[in-house]
């Protein structure tokens, strides 16, 4: 029949239905689902493989599956509530036909082409948090239905909840790790790797005997240089921007330098035919071309400065601060603490990285790897 | 390594000279040690008077390059801006002077445009209207039009003699093209190379007016075939 729309998820989402069928019930002992939702769930699943084959336009179709795949992993994981750990392969053959039909679900989603730019860009957002849903929805059913000790994987609705509940004191180790050290650490250690790449530009010599040096400092051991810095500024946060400094001034100042270097020997020709100074060089031409592999630096430091400041509070620091939280917790076989950290701090990285590309794409708007062409 | 050996030559103000010879004849060096972007081992050269060093430091010439090397960061004004940034001349005299060059290259229109939204052609008009905007009486141009196609090239030709007619300036034009050196010039130096020597000064007795069809003309082919005969003279290896 012409117009009907085949894909290989749905038909395997289907077959997968039919195996979960013959191999019922979904969990053992207890029977936490009635017939009715057992039923239901099927329907689900084997509805909206089979309605996403019509010939409807594709956004319906996307609704379909969309409703199809979520509401069967809604009804599987909240059927498990209260029986971790007695599924049986049936649940997991159900998920894995739903995420089958979230990925068919994606697929229609990224040939759509909207005109309108809004619905444009919500369908950009749309697609990886589908994407992203379905790893902790994975996740969840996986912990959950398994039953996987709590100290080896917490389920991530357990870390959420116990990250709801704690934020006075996620924030006060966000505070202290990130607003202080790491934002002192990075502003300091990015700095001074720029300063020093200048200088090493104006001065040969300097060029020769600091290049080798910084790159001694690269290669010393965080784990190492942590606990003498700590002796050195004290448990507070300055020991800990200091381990930033020493991880972040290497990346700025290597770039840098390669950056100066990357302006073309016409475009310095032309800046000598007008005799320009050492400074309007820099200025007009050489820093300007060296942008790229500034932000490229700034880009790398965001992370390493995270790190840093996390790994620095291991050796020593007051009662705060999120490398603290992580060691404590794991002592106590607080895991879901460890993890609610671990949330923020990937959290904050990511907010960190992407304001960086963000002033990276205002700023070297021309160069073609921004401009696309 | 020698690229030049044994040059004398004066070329006087308002001219316009054509260095044409094969590639390795040591011209793109000849222009290079008069812009001061290299150092002749021995001999002098004096631009009004000056030594090279001195003529940059006195921003005497504006250089054009095989390439417009505009900056992509700026936009075309901006780029034409950039030499009058770097000698301090004031922002009501630079908007007067963009404004001027950007007419005489006919580029008025394209201030805000970057560099990469226009064509190779008018990349390097807008990198002549830089070196024109600081009023320099000598323009060095290292085959400016090397690396455009043949129509562009016509017309940049034409354009360029009309350029040279109105500003009165002194140009030195680099090319491996007879046509090209025969339209433009007063005078044409023929050069061969291994090591990079004139063979030949040509004085041009073509009229001031050219139209693109005084090609064809039998003056015009005869400085032609005398340009031809220079290079084949100083070829060495054949």
């Amino acid at each position: 029949m012409s117009g009907l729309k085949l894909s290989w998820q749905a038909g395997l989402a289907l077959l997968f239905c039919v195996a979960a069928a013959i191999m019922l019930p979904l969990a053992g002992a207890a029977a936490p689902y009635s017939g009715g939702t057992t039923a239901l769930i099927f329907v689900l699943v084997a509805g909206a493989a089979l309605a996403s084959a019509l010939p409807v336009p594709n956004l319906i179709s996307a609704a379909i599956l969309f409703v199809g795949a979520h509401g069967a992993a809604w009804l599987l994981i909240a059927g498990i509530t209260g029986n971790e750990g007695t599924a049986r392969t049936s649940f997991f053959l159900l998920i894995i036909a739903g995420w089958l039909l979230a990925w068919r679900c994606v697929t229609v989603l990224s040939v759509l082409r909207p005109v309108d730019r809004l619905a444009n860009t919500l369908l950009r957002l749309l697609i990886p948090v589908i994407f992203g849903a379905w790893i902790l929805i994975l996740w969840e059913a996986i912990t959950r239905g398994a039953g996987i000790p709590f100290v080896l994987l917490p389920p991530p609705s357990a870390i959420g909840v116990r990250l709801a509940n704690s934020l006075p004191i996620l924030w006060a180790d966000v505070n202290q790790t990130i607003f202080k050290s790491v934002v002192a650490g990075y502003i300091l250690g990015c700095g001074a790797g720029f300063a020093t790449a200048i200088l090493a530009d104006r001065v040969p010599f300097l060029r020769r005997g600091l290049l080798p040096i910084g790159n001694m400092v690269s290669a010393l051991p965080i784990i190492g240089v942590a606990p003498i810095l700590v002796m050195w500024f004290g448990f507070d946060w300055p020991s800990k921007a200091a381990v930033v400094v020493v991880m972040t001034f290497f990346p700025m100042l290597v770039n840098t330098v390669a950056g100066l270097a990357a302006s073309g020997h016409m475009e310095r020709d032309l800046m000598r035919t007008y005799a320009s100074s050492y400074w309007q060089t820099l200025f007009k031409l050489r820093l300007p071309a060296a942008a790229p592999f500034i932000f490229n630096a700034l880009k790398i430091n965001s992370t390493l400065a995270m790190i840093g400041a996390i790994v620095a509070e291991f050796f020593g620091t007051p009662v705060v601060g999120m490398g603290f939280r992580i060691s404590t917790e794991v002592g106590r076989m607080n895991i879901d603490m460890v993890w609610a950290e671990i949330a923020v701090a990937a959290l904050a990285g990511s907010v960190f990285y992407g304001a960086i590309a963000l002033v990276e794409r205002a700023v070297t708007f021309w160069h073609p790897s921004v401009r696309g062409g | 390594m020698q690229a030049l050996s044994d040059v004398d030559l004066t070329i006087k103000k308002g001219e316009f000279v054509s260095f044409i010879g094969p590639s390795g004849c040591g011209k793109t060096t000849f222009l290079r040690v008069i812009a001061d972007l290299e150092k002749p081992t021995s001999g002098t050269i004096s631009i009004n008077g000056m030594t090279p060093e001195q003529a940059r430091q006195a921003r005497a010439y504006g250089y054009v390059f095989q390439a417009a090397a505009l900056y992509p960061w700026r936009t075309i004004e901006r780029n034409i801006a950039l030499p009058l940034e770097i000698m301090g001349i004031s922002g009501v005299d630079q908007k007067a002077r963009i404004k001027r060059t950007m007419e005489l290259v006919n580029l008025s229109g394209f201030e805000k445009k970057f560099p990469w939204q226009l064509s190779g052609g008018m990349q390097q008009r807008a990198s002549i209207a830089r070196a024109l905007a600081f009023d320099a009486d000598l323009l060095l141009m290292d085959e400016p039009f090397g690396a455009l196609d043949e129509i562009v090239r016509d017309h940049l030709n034409e354009q360029l003699l009309e350029l040279w007619k109105r500003t009165n300036k002194t140009i030195c034009f680099v090319t491996h093209s007879i046509p090209e050196a025969v339209y433009l010039s007063t005078r044409i130096v023929v050069m061969s190379p291994r090591p990079g020597r004139v063979t030949d000064v040509i004085e041009s007795t073509l009229p001031h007016e050219r139209p693109l069809d005084i090609r064809e003309s039998p003056e015009f082919l005869a400085i032609a075939a005398r340009v031809r005969d220079g290079l084949r003279a100083g070829h060495s290896y054949d």
